[in-house]
């Protein structure tokens, strides 16, 4: 049994084997850090760490996959955020809370989508960044408070089972990614990403896959901003709408390399570690200087850190005798 | 009725800046065939300009004009040499994802370089005629609001003129319709782009004045100006000045109606609706030939 199951891991993909081998190992490791520390610190940290690859790989799903540029994926993020904390404080069970703020991020994600997606160039770059904003008004309108936990809920706060269905969401988020990139699906987003005219010549119908995508992404961003609103004590109900989400999301995904499982890992890894470090040393100008960096990532490095690492490696590899 | 005709009026004092604001963004779309999401922090930067204009040299709003315009200009050039020049000669769909990326991270960039210079308090510029208004026929029109609504028609005018009558204007609208035609007439690609986006760049700048005289500044407000200008563009659609003009006016109109009908925190959500309407029943957008 075991054996055939080896066997049929042989057939596949000998990349995506080893990197589901190094994803399961470092989930396992993860999943039994808490055993060996109680530093909450630390486990804040992986919290963030955990959410915001979920956020890098959702978008990473529908950027980076099906080339369709995102620029308002706090739209998604702050809808799952706000529909899963408010029905969370009205007594909903915490899992149906941040359901439904998924489903609702999707069904926004279909408002915007389907008319953009009939349309090519710059439309749906537009759609979404004017939802994001739209709703990030609105709800600082409606809602200007900040909305902090309840007293009871601050009694029943712990941050292990919070850690744990952080972990969770990466780990969906990463296996949801690699099963669309690593099957018959992947091809299609390449053609649409790669020519759509082409693509539709060839019988790849771009709306359905763009939606498809868009489903998966909108629906883990979604699931992303719930876990954000359970694990946070307190923040302004506008706040997971705000542009830095989607700003996070980008340049996680750029730095770490666009259209790739590992890449947004990578990238989320590399941002929230050197963020923690240069928020504290330069709170004026982290963001400068993170702007800068995202440019020119896109301009001169457009694999990201997987290509930067791709090229060293080939430099020790011995070359093949001429 | 009298409240109603009055917010009708509000609209379109406010919607022309929405319409100059949109104009930027949609000559340098229309020609580089890329999308500046910056556009709304070169907006903030013509704002701060201006109030630094008139807090450090005293300098009247409606006159820094003349300072904010060539200002801005040379900031599109720079902008235009230093980072929209390498993607502006893509393919078209690279081009525009690259340069919405690259809008993108300009957006937070500027946004933080703002903080650093004028911190993230609201700034305001309040000339001593900020308070005056005009009344006619029961209505009335703050002095300001007017103003900017004719500086605003007057550079769209400027804008069209320029583009129809002028050769350079006619060599930016040759490569708007067909870049590679127009460089095999000869026209010089490079040259015609930072032109164009130089021209989109001081029109933001004069937009920026504009608002510092309507509205406060502060650093994170170039996203919503960005987004005004966006849904200005898609409504009217690309290639005529005038029927962006118009585009802003309906858009200004639209969202003064509707804090009568839905109620002013909900206003925002019109400008996504008329978004949404335009791409189901005319995506090419309501003015465009």
């Amino acid at each position: 049994m075991c054996v055939r199951a080896l066997d049929a891991m042989r057939d596949l993909n000998p990349v995506a084997v080893r990197w589901g081998g190094a994803g399961v190992a470092a989930l396992a490791g993860l999943a039994l850090l808490p055993a060996f520390t109680a530093r909450t610190d630390i486990l804040n940290v992986l919290v963030v760490l955990l959410i915001s690859v979920a956020l890098a790989q959702s978008w990473n799903i529908l950027g980076g996959l099906a080339g369709q540029v995102n620029l308002g994926h706090a739209a998604f993020f702050g809808a799952g955020a706000l529909v899963a904390r408010l029905l969370w404080f009205r007594g909903v069970p915490v899992p149906l809370a941040v359901g439904a703020g998924a489903a609702t991020a999707m069904a926004l994600g279909l408002i915007i989508g389907v008319p953009a997606f009939r349309l090519r160039g710059a439309y749906f770059a537009i759609g979404t960044l004017g939802l994001a904003e739209i709703l990030r008004i609105t709800v600082g309108n409606v809602l200007p408070v900040i909305s902090a936990l309840p007293a009871p809920y601050v009694q029943s706060y712990s941050l292990v089972p919070r850690y744990y269905v952080a972990l969770g969401l990466a780990a969906v988020s990463v296996a949801v990614a690699a099963a669309l990139a690593y099957s018959g699906v992947s091809y299609g987003f390449g053609a649409i990403r790669e020519d759509e005219d082409a693509a539709a010549a060839a019988g790849v119908g771009p709306l359905a896959h763009k939606i498809l995508a868009m489903v998966a992404s909108t629906g883990l961003a979604g699931l992303a901003g719930g876990i954000f609103a359970y694990y946070h004590a307190s923040y302004y109900y506008a706040h997971p709408f705000s542009p830095i989400w989607t700003f996070d999301a980008l340049i996680m995904t750029f730095i770490g390399g666009v259209g790739t499982v590992a890449g947004p890992v990578l990238g989320a890894a590399f941002y929230v570690l050197l963020k923690e470090v240069l928020v504290v040393r330069l709170v004026e100008t982290h963001l400068l200087i993170f702007g800068a960096l995202f440019i020119l990532v896109v301009l001169t490095l457009p694999g990201g850190l997987l290509e930067a690492l791709h090229r060293v490696a080939r430099l020790w590899r011995p070359r093949p005798a001429a | 009725m009298n409240t109603f005709l009055q917010q009708i009026v509000f609209g379109c004092l406010v919607g022309g800046l929405y319409g100059l604001a949109a104009a930027g963004l949609s000559l340098v779309f229309g020609v580089l065939k890329i999308l500046n999401v910056a556009h709304g922090e070169l907006i903030m930067l013509g704002g701060y300009a201006t109030f630094w204009l008139f807090t450090l040299a005293g300098l009247d709003p409606f006159l820094s004009l003349l300072i904010t315009w060539p200002l801005l200009f040379a900031v599109g050039a720079a902008l235009y040499g230093g980072l929209f020049r390498f993607v502006a000669t893509a393919g078209e769909e690279t081009r525009i994802k690259n340069s919405v990326l690259i809008g993108f991270g300009l957006t937070l960039a500027l946004q933080n370089v703002a903080i650093l210079l004028w911190t993230a308090d609201e700034r305001g510029v309040t000339p001593d005629y900020s308070g005056a208004v005009l009344r006619l026929g029961g209505l009335a029109f703050p002095l300001t609001r007017l103003g900017t609504l004719v500086v605003a028609g007057l550079l769209i005018l400027g804008l069209h003129r320029f583009l129809t009558r002028t050769y350079a204007g006619k060599a930016i609208r040759a490569t708007a319709a067909d870049w590679e035609a127009g460089a095999l007439v000869g026209i010089d690609l490079n040259r015609t782009y930072r032109l164009a986006f130089a021209l989109g760049s001081a029109a933001a700048g004069v937009a920026g004045t504009l608002v510092s005289v309507g509205y406060d500044i502060s650093p994170n407000i170039g996203l919503g100006w960005t987004l005004k200008a966006l849904i200005v563009v898609v409504l009217a659609g690309l290639g005529s000045m005038p029927g962006t003009f118009a585009g802003g006016l309906i858009l200004g109109v639209a969202e003064s109606a509707s804090t009568i009908v839905i109620g002013g925190p909900y206003r925002e959500v019109v400008g996504l609706i008329l978004f949404l309407a335009v791409l189901l029943w005319r995506p090419q957008g309501l003015f465009a030939r």
